[in-house]
């Protein structure tokens, strides 16, 4: 099945909504604009300016750069998403209302330990990750569960060449997994790493914060190496020894 | 590299490891020291650590760079 569909009309964003006293006093709870290079005071004084024109100006300078790095990163990523097209613009423009909303709900949390705009953009790179990992199920191109183990040497980046020599310590690996993992390692670790899943949509899918899954994998990879070293496949220092 | 290696590589974790959420959470000071041409990673070791080992935080941290360099 193949997932498009045109963009959705877009109301007015929520972050237009957003009254006047709706965010945080910068000046009590972040650092002094003396504290900060000019461009970064200078975008907090006016989004912090109250309901008036000066915030609405800078509101509306935000968000079309937030709409600019979200279309540019979902174009730099549309090689390795199954989201295309218009859906993909679409991503791109709720990313960057989202990210808007996030950051002025968060602007007294900016502190001035990096520029005001790579603060902000932070905000709308990360929203791009986590909503392409949503739209993956759209139109997913493996299902879950599907362990494809034969691609496993694919996905560990063994030359084809190699394959057939590669082939008892990755039935080992194998072994491992089915035996010594617990299921919900075994689930992500078969999704993620023999499947090729993306990390960020496993973590949608399961409802979890890709964190999560991140320390699955990391315990599961940490599970398997003691289990290859204990049976001789590694060596502790991860010299081959067979 | 032989098989065996890049298996290693893959299986092997680092104990500095700071994980996604934390090094997420520092990501625009990276990238600002990375642009400055400070050594982020001697500031942020186990940072560093999680973005050699994780893929999506990497191309969070590639994203980042390249939206404040099209500045």
């Amino acid at each position: 099945m193949t997932y498009c569909r045109t963009p959705s009309p877009r109301p007015t964003p929520q972050w237009r909504r957003l009254g006047a006293g709706s965010v945080a006093s910068v000046e009590l709870a972040g650092p002094t604009e003396r504290e900060l290079d000019a461009e970064s005071a200078d975008w907090l004084r006016r989004l912090s300016a109250g309901a008036g024109a000066l915030r609405q100006q800078a509101e509306r300078e935000l968000h079309a750069r937030l709409v600019r790095i979200a279309l540019a990163e979902v174009s730099r990523r549309s090689a390795s998403t199954p989201v295309t097209g218009p859906e993909l613009t679409d991503v791109a423009h709720q990313a960057a209302d989202d990210a808007m909303l996030a950051i002025l709900a968060k602007l007294a949390d900016f502190r001035g330990e990096s520029r005001f705009i790579t603060w902000a953009y932070r905000f709308v790179i990360l929203e791009v990750s986590s909503k392409l990992g949503r739209h993956y199920w759209r139109n997913p191109p493996v299902t879950l569960d599907a362990a494809q183990w034969e691609r496993l040497p694919d996905r560990l980046g063994i030359d084809p060449e190699q394959h057939a020599a590669s082939a008892g310590i990755l039935a080992e690996v194998r072994r491992v997994v089915d035996d010594d993992l617990t299921a919900h390692q075994r689930r992500v670790f078969v999704a993620v790493v023999v499947d090729g899943i993306p990390l960020d949509a496993l973590a949608a899918r399961l409802s979890l914060q890709r964190n999560a899954i991140y320390k699955v994998i990391f315990d599961a990879r940490r599970k398997i190496r003691r289990a290859l070293v204990a049976n001789g496949y590694l060596e502790d220092g991860g010299v081959e020894r067979r | 590299m032989t098989e065996w290696e890049r298996l290693d590589r893959f299986l092997r974790t680092d104990p500095r490891d700071v994980g996604c959420e934390e090094a997420m959470a520092v990501l625009h000071i990276y990238v600002d020291l990375i642009v400055a041409g400070e050594d982020a990673a001697g500031r942020y070791p186990g940072v560093a650590a999680h973005l050699e080992a994780c893929g999506p935080c990497a191309e969070d941290l590639t994203g980042l760079l390249a939206a404040v360099a099209s500045d």
